[in-house]
């Protein structure tokens, strides 16, 4: 079974391809997301993920969705690529994990999380992976002034008398 | 005969002199070397350089045991509570050197993670610009050290005493201050 007739079973006419050279991206809505990657993984042969991440498109021109939240598959008998995009809006920026598909996905999702504040219902450990656990924002949001909110600056200051 | 050699062999010195004479030519470095700074810090002690020469070769990976440490390359806001911790537990006396402009200011990271220099947060007695610098810079500076330590050492450290107030830059001055107030504005417009 190739990867069309998996999400023309999944989805139906709700699955949006584009195409750019030989990169092919597929944009499927949320909540088929996790019946899309355990059909594609285990009938269409996308046996490895190779990255999730995610984009915010906010003041992004002509884009309707806040974010987009991107896999990466790779099927390694055949050499194919496929892309896997969703897309989120707030409040509800919640997904389905995919760690009981792929053990990879664990800090890759919980790097998205970090990152960009989307939860992944089902996920064993979603915890901060790079930022500090008291850190309270989501970084890699637009809306996230790239200086940061002065977490930068909050620590104590050591004299060279008490030290 | 006994008594006239050992004469030969007595000299009269003050104290804080011969402490500093000792302290001098055996730094011990900490190498807190988090970025590109810790291979010129590595090629600084390899034989072209040679940090041998001014008696400070001795890099100990356990701040128990160093004199000086040397921070080269970005701290992040990860890290900065490492550093200090470190820096605690070297026992006195013990100094500080900032190498490289990350180190010192930041650099050309600018950014939500990055310490705007570590001399916002810990005592730096010396500032080492380059990014990276050169061994010959990172050497210039130990020689500068001595040369501190020489003038301003004493046996028993009360020199460290009289430095009660951070030396560095306040972590929060007036324009971060005025970016944080434009950003928190800038958040309002946007939700």
């Amino acid at each position: 079974m190739n990867w069309q007739s998996v999400l023309r079973d999944c989805c139906g006419s709700a699955a949006a391809e584009h195409r750019f050279r030989d990169n092919i991206c597929v944009t499927i809505p949320a909540e088929s997301l996790h019946q899309v990657l355990s059909r594609l993984k285990n009938d269409a042969g996308f046996d490895m993920l190779v990255d999730i991440t995610a984009v915010d498109y906010l003041d992004y021109p002509d884009a309707a969705d806040r974010f987009g939240v991107v896999y990466c598959l790779l099927a390694t008998g055949s050499g194919e690529r496929l892309i896997v995009r969703v897309l989120l809006n707030e409040p509800d920026l919640q997904l389905s994990t995919a760690v009981d598909l792929w053990r990879g996905a664990d800090w890759l999702e919980r790097e998205v999380f970090d990152m960009f504040g989307i939860r992944f219902a089902g996920h064993p450990d979603l915890r901060r992976i790079l930022m500090p656990d008291e850190f309270t924002s989501y970084p890699l949001r637009k809306d996230y002034p790239l200086k940061g909110r002065g977490e930068r600056h909050n620590f104590a200051v050591i004299t060279r008398a008490e030290s | 005969m006994a008594i006239k050699s050992m004469v030969d062999n007595i000299f009269v010195t003050r104290l804080d002199a011969v402490a500093n004479w000792a302290r001098t030519n055996s730094l011990w470095p900490m190498p807190f070397a988090t970025a590109c700074c810790g291979i010129e810090l590595m090629a600084t002690a390899s034989s072209r350089f040679d940090i041998a020469r001014f008696g400070a070769e001795v890099m100990r990976f356990t701040p128990r045991q160093c004199d000086v440490m040397i921070v080269a390359g970005r701290v992040v806001m990860k890290m900065l509570p490492v550093l200090q911790r470190i820096w605690l537990q070297m026992p006195e006396p013990k100094w500080c050197i900032s190498m490289g402009a990350c180190a010192c200011t930041g650099g050309v990271f600018d950014t939500y993670a990055v310490v705007q220099g570590v001399d916002r947060f810990m005592p730096v007695d010396l500032y080492v610009p380059g990014c990276p610098p050169r061994p010959e810079q990172l050497l210039r500076a130990v020689i500068e050290l001595q040369n501190k330590i020489k003038k301003t050492g004493t046996f028993d450290g009360r020199e460290f005493a009289e430095r009660t107030t951070a030396t560095g830059p306040s972590p929060l001055d007036p324009d971060e201050i005025q970016r944080l107030r434009d950003a928190n504005l800038q958040l309002r417009v946007i939700q």
